[in-house]
């Protein structure tokens, strides 16, 4: 029933990153410390490269389509697969790993965490992330995610002289590694329940009626708690603010966005195409995690007198929305929680971008009070944190806006209008505490030395982009939206084909 | 004669000895990566009891990974640990707490 062949050309954005890093890693070696500039412009090359080449990836799964075949390619013995979804998702994924680098490159020199490890174990933790893009087989899910964990445990602790960075790094690891410990339990019950391991497989038996419902509840339980504690989900959150405010502003950036998408689709294929069958069950789960996760991250971000701490309860309530969207078990739902984690992607960017940008060699910019008379230093970027702010809170003509309008289209075609109705009042109580930051930089007044924004030319350049591609991409979604969606029902259309043979 | 039901609740008492272990241990870190590592090896009893009792090997190739991924898992966990206690000067668990709010 399952096909199986190498077909490992399928994989070559994997193995071409696979192989790019471990020369990165040697080729670091003989390159001495005051020009690790090489060493960064290469890792730029590899992620280029790799975006070249999925995107190849990405052309022959909707061309495929479009003459009527299956999009997906299967490689491995049926254990990864490229369609659609795995593309993009990995071309966002490579996006957010480069902006982390050139936002993050002052800062890293700076703060003397500008060496080769940073630049192995992000590649590292790419390869990761883009594994459980691809993965269908519960092996290779669990793989790619304990290669993006265990990177980005080494990477939070990379300040070696920095208590707060480790202390990070332990909470992060603690908490990160009994995750997996819950998730490889549900999947342990999920393979005794159905005897599979392949979720194409798992998703038959259970259309068959072939397992046993008991362990398969149980097993379920287990992955949506892994699931919750990954995402940083309400109530499985308490590392996601120590872990944003203790790391170094670069890689709370480097956690906050490419793995959510990671996350996603991970979420997708262990609950949308394993486990479609039982989206009520699990849908009523997530249900309560969403609800939580918006009401805790809104209301204790309000609190918050630190802005990274801020913007880990933010990013708590971001889940939750991300969460109503996959609840409701349809494409639809699917569709706009995708595009809510693409676009958070480079929302969170630009948000930590911003602070990297006002921090400097000694002077930390963490606090909200320290974007006070923002606009009488520079103008241009108190707007583009403006901007950003704006899209946070899901003001209209940003991309937020569209990306809350969707999940919540989803929601009321679903008929759940109460819950939509519970997630627009827990926005507009969100938007206090972004709105907060917009009054900070505008109307009070600076206090000390006025600094000026400090970072390269190129990082200022590419931010200003990207915040302005949140207003691009807020007045026109529809480009971004509609190929986000078609990608998610060839997917979806694609699981339920393979239920029928 | 041992059925899966033994094998399964073996590992049930596992891995909520590990979770106690994460959660209600408030001095030692070493502890609790040993509970980590604790909860791994619950989970690698369920996998081979079912692919035992299924008949399926997958299961147990599975185990071979978890293993390998375990002991990565514990390098970090140490190393991380090393470089807590040359910045803190120690590894109780109540001494985590610059960061609240």
């Amino acid at each position: 029933m399952i096909p199986t062949s190498l077909n490992a050309w399928v994989a070559t954005p994997e193995i071409f990153l696979l192989c790019s890093a471990c020369i990165v890693l040697l080729f670091d070696l003989f390159v001495s410390d005051a020009r690790k500039q090489v060493t960064y412009l290469l890792t730029l090359l590899v992620l280029a490269l790799t975006a070249v080449l999925t995107i190849q990836s990405l052309q022959q799964g909707l061309a495929l389509s479009a003459s009527g075949v299956s999009a997906a390619r299967f490689a491995f013995n049926h254990m990864y697969v490229a369609d659609p979804v795995a593309d993009f998702a990995k071309l966002g994924m490579l996006l957010g790993v480069a902006l982390v680098l050139i936002y993050g490159r002052s800062y890293a020199i700076d703060r003397g965490i500008f060496k080769g490890e940073l630049f192995t174990l992000t590649l590292f933790s790419l390869l990761g992330m883009m594994v459980m893009a691809s993965a269908t087989n519960f092996l290779t899910l669990y793989v790619g995610l304990e290669l993006l964990s265990l990177a980005i445990y080494a990477l939070v602790a990379l300040p070696r002289g920095n208590v707060r960075a480790s202390e990070a790094a332990m909470k992060y690891f603690v908490l990160g590694a009994l995750a997996s410990g819950m998730l490889l339990y549900g999947l342990s019950m999920l393979y005794g329940a159905t005897g599979s391991l392949d979720v194409y497989e798992v998703s038959a038996r259970i259309a068959q009626a072939q397992f046993n419902p008991m362990l398969l509840t149980f097993g379920m339980v287990f992955v949506v708690t892994g699931i919750g504690f990954k995402l940083g989900a309400v109530p499985f959150h308490m590392w996601v603010p120590d872990v944003y405010e203790g790391s170094p502003t670069l890689l709370a950036q480097l956690i906050g966005s490419a793995p959510k998408l990671a996350a996603f689709v991970f979420v997708l294929r262990l609950l949308g195409e394993a486990m479609g069958q039982f989206g009520p069950l699990w849908g009523e789960m997530l249900k309560y995690i969403a609800i939580l996760s918006l009401v805790i991250g809104n209301l204790a971000a309000i609190a918050q007198t630190n802005i990274k701490r801020m913007l880990a309860y933010s990013t708590i309530s971001h889940m939750g929305f991300l969460l109503l969207g996959v609840m409701t078990h349809s494409e639809i739902g699917y569709a706009a929680a995708f595009f809510y984690a693409m676009t958070y992607v480079i929302t969170a960017a630009a948000s930590f971008g911003l602070i990297m940008l006002l921090s400097r060699n000694g002077f930390e910019c963490e606090n909200i009070a320290d974007f006070k008379g923002l606009n009488k230093r520079s103008p241009w970027f108190a707007g583009m944190m403006l901007m950003v702010m704006f899209s946070m809170a899901g003001i209209p003509a940003f991309v937020g806006f569209f990306a809350k309008l969707s999940v919540l289209r989803a929601l009321v075609d679903s008929g759940l209008t109460w819950l939509a109705v519970v997630a627009i009042v827990f926005s507009l109580i969100g938007a206090f505490y972004y709105l907060r930051v917009v009054k900070v930089m505008y109307f009070d007044e600076p206090e000390g030395e006025l600094l000026a924004p400090a970072g390269e030319l190129d990082a200022k350049l590419l931010l200003s982009l990207n915040c302005l591609l949140l207003l691009v991409l807020g007045v026109f979604p529809n480009q971004l939206l509609t190929s986000l969606s078609h990608a998610v029902n060839l997917t979806m259309a694609g699981s339920a084909g393979m239920m029928l043979q | 004669m041992v059925t899966l039901t033994h094998y399964l609740v073996l590992g049930a008492i596992l891995f909520s000895l590990s979770v106690f272990g994460i959660f209600m241990n408030r001095k030692n870190l070493i502890v609790m990566l040993m509970a980590i590592e604790l909860m791994l090896l619950a989970v690698n009893m369920n996998f081979i009891a079912f692919s035992q009792f299924l008949g399926d090997t997958a299961g147990q190739i599975f185990v071979f990974f978890i293993l390998t991924v375990a002991a990565a898992e514990s390098a970090i966990g140490l190393a991380i640990l090393v470089v807590l206690f040359r910045n803190l000067r120690s590894i109780a668990v109540e001494d985590l707490g610059t960061m609240k709010g």
